[in-house]
């Protein structure tokens, strides 16, 4: 009975994955068809043109370029304010600590679209006041930025805090004791302590950017991120163009991850060989007392 | 704040209060305040922008009761204003949509976090964790061509003469459900997974031994310890899908109506920005509520739920 | 370039818990200075204080006639080693004990010439590129005493730096940090909750209680001529006996108990209060006939084989168990369980102190 139990797991979970990959696998697959309906049936016979196609697109390269601006920017933004609210965070204590912190998570759950319209509200609202034709208070995806750094840099700041929390304080009253100044300090124990949580922070906060559809779509005024860019391509006539984008999308996903994990595993090999070293000397020590 | 001047020097903590400052007040708190009060302005013409007609009112909120239509759901046909049945539907089909990620969610997470060998995980996570990669957009649009009328659904069911003749997937909210299931259901699938590896494998050994049937074992052992992760996979699949722009959008049929698509006709196509604003709130309010509602039938904290 | 310390009438409250209370010691240049007490007992909060993380509520701090006020750790010349190390766990074992110099802007090619030899010094030549990862933990425990010396310090603070160390490698790092000390000439301050440490290692000692510093003299001295119960019972054991003093003159005095007459010496604080005899175990007698004086009749009730010494414990009249070591060199007799015997005891080795533990 137990066995039969298990079994069912198994296959549930290769079902799993299957129904989580296979869409993917047949957007990918239709990048390739002679269709100009993007769908792997009927098969037309296999091409390239759609790559070709997407190559040519204008209108999508600037998208593009668009998307890794505004993508750079909110990382950027995101990291700093993120990793600056955790560490706040992680020096208060009580209410405060509480309400701030509450504070900070509310925005993860607040929506897209309240979040896009309350930014693009109170910006152009500025502008008016202020009597200005300055571009900060224009729509525009600046704004996009903005909008998408109040929710994104929650996501750094807890990302950040998770790795705080390992975080020996003594080491920075070592380093005061040895003479070091505050921002010495910063710079040579804490931040080097906190820079894989950051460069996580910074990924997500790339792909959470890239990605990002709500907030950009109330905030964007004319201009196009790739997001945008492609719902409108499947609300108005589609071609397989988006799936040759798409194909491309995954690939460097799926590349980047497989880097990520080899150099993690890596990085723990060599942690591992430096601890069984330690309890050699350990030994060794003990041997010779 | 004497523990971190001490710690970090003046001017870096003065620095990093005004980064949150920045942050908290004029990212989140003051745009919410506007928003806020925007929603009780008129919608006028620049020029009585200030002007007499200018006033507070609540105007913008009782549009949701305009235009009534009429449905009749089991037999019984009653009048509806159009924007309160779509802000009804739209709860109900996320709920739903949250109920269906939970119940495909919770075996799997099960699965990883106690049948599962360890070593495995990291293949299994980053299996997993390649469709989260893609956008919402792609995996919206991937579902679209499947459920496409010609598409390889009604291709694959026709090959194996399940079905005889094409079949219209996308009808009513068939298919945002679909797409919001499929784009979300990994938001339920990671809290509930970290709240059940937490769970001691010896006490489900020990119910086990006890006598206790697999059933019983799930009810009376691993549900309760994987509460907060429930909570906190509800509420994250909740939300999304309430706030989903895309999916209802790419995936919507003739008949389905999404509330954030109705506040996006209010901003972009009727310009009325203080009335967006007033739907846009009445969506904030009801997310809040249906957290803070979560938070007491779960008995948890809203940090528990960001985790 | 050692400096000596002068805490002068030092207090320090957290909120209405007064942690150390005027705490008054001048610490010699070049001593080896422990400070021993119990946890709780403002042992820490002192290092703290002359480290420059808690400034004191009053009273001053002088290094090397310097008044330390409003002086950030960074400005001190000391050199904390903590009780966690607080090794650097990124950087390479060079470039911790290199750090202090880092931050002070001397060029790479010293620094690293200057960790190579503090290395060689702590008996670790080959570790200048590991990381304090691959250290065991007597090595992670040279490292950091080599950090701290490379900023050049007058004082060198030890924060119980050998508790995480197991016993065999304690002792052996107690003679080593010993001779480091006496081969840099540098001012050590050393907290420990260890009696056995603190006798062994130090100059001279500082035993503190609930804030107060008891009695500050050479090992010795502390352990011979304790100034008071805490002191007598925090560094040894003891027999315990109650009574009232009489007759004293010239240092020493009679003291009346319950078992008659006693004899001992009268220690300077036993002036009012509760007043009580001390003596050590292992100044304590078991004989099988009366001595001339401070003798009480037992009946022996346990004898504890502890390796180098013999405890034997007997029983009073009254209930009162009086506990008596014999060394274990083969000369001496251990009696039966259930033997008569006369416990006695010198009258110089015998202390009249006040009962400090007990009030609070």
């Amino acid at each position: 009975m137990h066995a039969i139990r298990q079994t069912l797991a198994r296959v549930y979970a290769g079902a799993f994955i299957f129904y989580m990959l296979i869409p993917l696998v047949i957007m990918s697959a239709a990048a390739f068809n002679d269709n100009k309906t993007p769908s792997i049936v009927p098969w037309k016979g296999f091409t390239w043109k759609w790559f070709s196609a997407l190559w040519a697109d204008d209108r999508m390269w600037h998208a593009f370029q668009n998307t890794i601006f505004v993508a750079i920017a909110v990382s950027l933004i995101s990291v700093i304010i993120g990793t600056a609210a955790a560490i706040l965070i992680n020096s208060v204590s009580g209410n405060l600590r509480a309400v701030l912190y509450s504070t900070m998570i509310s925005t993860i759950l607040i929506p897209g679209a309240v979040i896009g319209i309350s930014t693009m509200i109170m910006w152009t609202k500025m502008g008016n006041a202020l009597d200005t034709e300055f571009i900060l208070f224009k729509p525009g995806l600046h704004l996009s930025v903005l909008g998408q750094v109040s929710y994104i840099a929650s996501i750094v700041m807890l990302l950040v805090l998770a790795r705080l929390q390992s975080f020996d304080q003594g080491l920075e009253e070592a380093a005061l004791d040895l003479g070091a100044t505050h921002a010495q300090v910063m710079k040579r124990i804490l931040l080097p302590h906190l820079y894989p949580a950051i460069g996580a922070g910074a990924a997500v906060a790339f792909f959470q950017s890239i990605e990002n559809f709500n907030v950009t779509q109330f905030t964007r005024g004319g201009a196009d991120t790739l997001t945008v860019y492609v719902f409108s391509k499947v609300r108005s006539g589609i071609t397989p163009t988006i799936n040759a984008l798409a194909l491309l999308l995954i690939g460097v996903t799926l590349l980047l991850a497989v880097l990520y994990e080899i150099k993690r595993r890596r990085s723990a090999n060599i942690e591992a060989a430096r601890e069984a070293e330690a309890r050699r000397a350990a030994a060794l020590e003990e041997a010779i007392i | 704040m004497g523990n971190m001047i001490r710690r970090y020097g003046t001017s870096l903590t003065l620095l990093i209060c005004l980064l949150t400052a920045f942050w908290l007040v004029m990212l989140v708190i003051v745009p919410n305040i506007t928003l806020l009060e925007s929603s009780f302005r008129p919608y006028l013409p620049v020029t009585e922008i200030g002007g007499p007609k200018d006033v507070y009112t609540a105007a913008n909120y009782m549009k949701v009761f305009n235009g009534a239509i009429e449905i009749s759901p089991f037999g019984f046909s009653f009048q509806i204003p159009v924007h309160v049945l779509t802000f009804s539907l739209t709860i109900f089909y996320s709920v739903i949509v949250t109920l269906i990620c939970f119940a495909l969610a919770y075996p799997l997470a099960y699965f990883m976090a106690k049948i599962l060998h360890p070593r495995s995980l990291p293949t299994m996570f980053l299996l997993l964790f390649v469709p989260l990669w893609v956008s919402e957009v792609l995996r919206a649009f991937a579902w679209w061509i499947i459920l496409a009328l010609k598409g390889p659904l009604s291709w694959i069911l026709m090959q194996l003469h399940l079905i005889d003749h094409e079949v219209r997937w996308i009808v009513g909210y068939n298919g945002v459900m679909i797409g919001l299931v499929y784009t979300y259901v990994l938001f339920m699938i990671f809290p509930v997974f970290n709240a059940i590896s937490s769970l001691d494998s010896n006490q489900i050994e020990a119910a086990e031994d006890l006598g206790a049937p697999w059933w019983r074992i799930h009810w009376r052992i691993v549900l309760p310890h994987a509460k907060p992760g429930i909570a906190s996979g509800a509420v994250m699949v909740f939300m999304l899908s309430a706030g989903s722009l895309l999916v209802p959008s790419i995936l919507g049929s003739t008949t389905s109506q999404w509330f954030t698509q109705t506040v996006q006709q209010w901003m972009l196509d009727a310009l009325d920005w203080n009335t967006a604003a007033a739907y846009a709130f009445i969506l904030l309010l009801m997310c809040t509520l249906f957290v803070s509602l979560v938070m007491r039938v779960f008995r948890v904290k809203l940090s528990d739920i960001a985790n | 370039m050692s400096a000596g310390i002068d805490l002068q009438n030092v207090s320090c409250d957290f909120g209405n818990f007064r942690a150390v209370d005027n705490a008054t010691v001048a610490i010699k240049p070049g001593e080896f200075f422990s400070f021993l007490g119990p946890s709780g007992c403002g042992k820490t909060t002192i290092l703290r204080m002359i480290s420059g993380f808690i400034e004191p509520t009053a009273g001053t701090i002088k290094i090397g006639d310097k008044d330390m006020k409003g002086q950030r750790p960074n400005q001190r010349p000391t050199a904390l080693i903590f009780q966690n190390l607080a090794l650097f766990p990124l950087m390479s074992i060079w470039e911790n004990i290199s750090f202090g110099l880092e931050v002070r802007g001397v060029d790479k090619a010293t620094r690293r010439a200057k960790a190579q030899a503090l290395l060689e010094m702590v008996d670790l030549p080959g570790a200048a590129d590991k990381m304090v990862s691959q250290l065991s933990g007597g090595q992670k425990q040279r490292v950091a005493i080599a950090r701290a010396l490379a900023v050049e310090p007058a004082v060198m603070l030890l924060d119980e730096p050998l508790s995480a160390l197991d016993l065999k490698l304690r002792q052996h790092m107690r003679a080593e940090l010993r001779a480091i000390q006496k081969r840099t000439g540098v001012t050590f301050i050393y907290i420990t909750h260890d009696q056995g440490e603190a006798l062994a290692m130090s100059d001279r000692v500082g035993v503190m209680s609930q804030g107060r510093i008891q009695q500050v003299a050479n090992p010795r001295d502390i352990y011979n001529n304790p100034v008071n119960g805490f002191v007598a019972s925090f560094v040894g054991e003891n027999n315990i006996f109650t009574g009232t003093v009489t007759n004293p003159a010239g240092g020493m005095a009679g003291f009346d108990t319950a078992f008659g007459m006693f004899r001992a010496r009268l220690g300077e604080q036993a002036k009012s209060g509760n007043i009580k005899l001390y003596v050590r175990p292992e100044h304590t007698i078991l004989s099988e006939t009366a001595a001339a004086e401070n003798a009480v009749p037992v009946t022996v009730s346990e004898v504890s084989f502890e390796g180098a010494f013999i405890a034997v414990h007997g029983k009073t009249a009254s209930g009162q168990t009086i506990v008596a070591e014999v060394r274990n060199d083969g000369s001496a007799t251990v009696p039966e369980i259930g033997a008569a015997r006369f416990a006695h005891f010198n009258a110089a080795h015998a202390s009249i102190l006040p009962d400090t533990t007990a009030v609070a």
